[in-house]
């Protein structure tokens, strides 16, 4: 993938020095040309349009933004209302996940999450301990971390 | 269109304020360091980046001036709070901090099970 970055904005450079005119605009023109010229070349690289990676990472950052959301008014509810009557726990998850900075990202992810933090991970690097707020809600909270925050992980990282 | 940005950004100024606020509120009234740290980490987090998000459009809509370092500052406590809290919450287990007495399920007391230290932890009863 950074490979295909270098070469986008090497052929950037590129068209500059065709134009023989220096300025940003330019290089943007001649970026997106690249990019177009990689989609068309895209079968020749190892792994996929780099663009879609971009995608991803941008689709991660909406996840992140939504659930930081959604975990403070689910937390406000939690504080505003007259009694405490949760029943909280620690729930073991086990990951899919593989590189060390999935794993971070996700942990951060889970921590962002209503009702979940991170406490501790296992020496092997295959579960994750999270203490929830509300323990009748940890198979819920199991199934969203698989089904979309693993999944949009793994998406950047493909 | 200044005044709907002044606008704007009172309002996100307020909403960081107020959720700063109940997140202190949380700190005092929930009942155990996990529970509280839940509050902590959360509230503040976006409580502080709503507050500056608020600050960093007044200086853009009104005075023209884009400053990129509240920009910066947001993406730190945006990426460093939720480490934070990881980090309180591990501290404060591996130093046997009791979980609540209400609290039901234990899953990392059988990670240690084998390090009779770890395991002989207050108050935590496994359903």
């Amino acid at each position: 993938m950074a490979f295909q970055v270098l070469l986008n904005v090497f052929i950037a450079f590129m068209w500059m020095f065709l134009q023989n005119s220096y300025t940003l605009s330019v290089f943007a023109a001649g970026f997106l040309f690249g990019l177009l010229i990689i989609f068309i070349m895209r079968r020749s690289f190892s792994s996929r349009f780099y663009f879609l990676n971009v995608l991803a990472v941008f689709t991660l950052f909406t996840i992140f933004i939504k659930e930081l959301i959604l975990a403070n008014l689910s937390v406000l509810k939690v504080i505003l209302s007259p009694v405490f009557s949760h029943t909280p726990g620690i729930f073991a998850y086990e990951t899919e996940l593989k590189k060390d900075w999935e794993i971070t990202m996700l942990s951060n992810l889970i921590t962002l999450t209503p009702g979940t933090l991170v406490v501790d991970i296992s020496d092997d690097k295959k579960t994750l301990y999270i203490h929830a707020m509300d323990i009748n809600d940890a198979e819920e909270a199991r199934k969203e971390i698989r089904d979309s925050f693993e999944k949009a992980i793994k998406e950047v990282s493909r | 269109m200044i005044e709907i940005s002044k606008a704007i950004s009172g309002y996100l100024i307020l909403q960081g304020a107020v959720l700063c606020f109940i997140a202190s509120i949380g700190v005092l009234r929930l009942p155990d360091v996990y529970t509280r740290n839940h509050a902590a980490s959360k509230g503040a987090t976006l409580g502080v980046m709503s507050l500056l998000l608020g600050v960093f459009l007044y200086f853009l809509m009104v005075e023209g001036h884009f400053n990129s370092r509240v920009l910066l500052g947001i993406a730190f406590v945006f990426l460093t709070s939720p480490v934070a809290g990881h980090l309180i919450m591990r501290a404060a287990y591996n130093t046997k901090v009791p979980l609540w007495e209400n609290s039901v399920q234990n899953d990392l007391k059988k990670k240690n099970a084998g390090d009779p230290e770890r395991t002989s932890h207050p108050r935590i009863r496994d359903k």
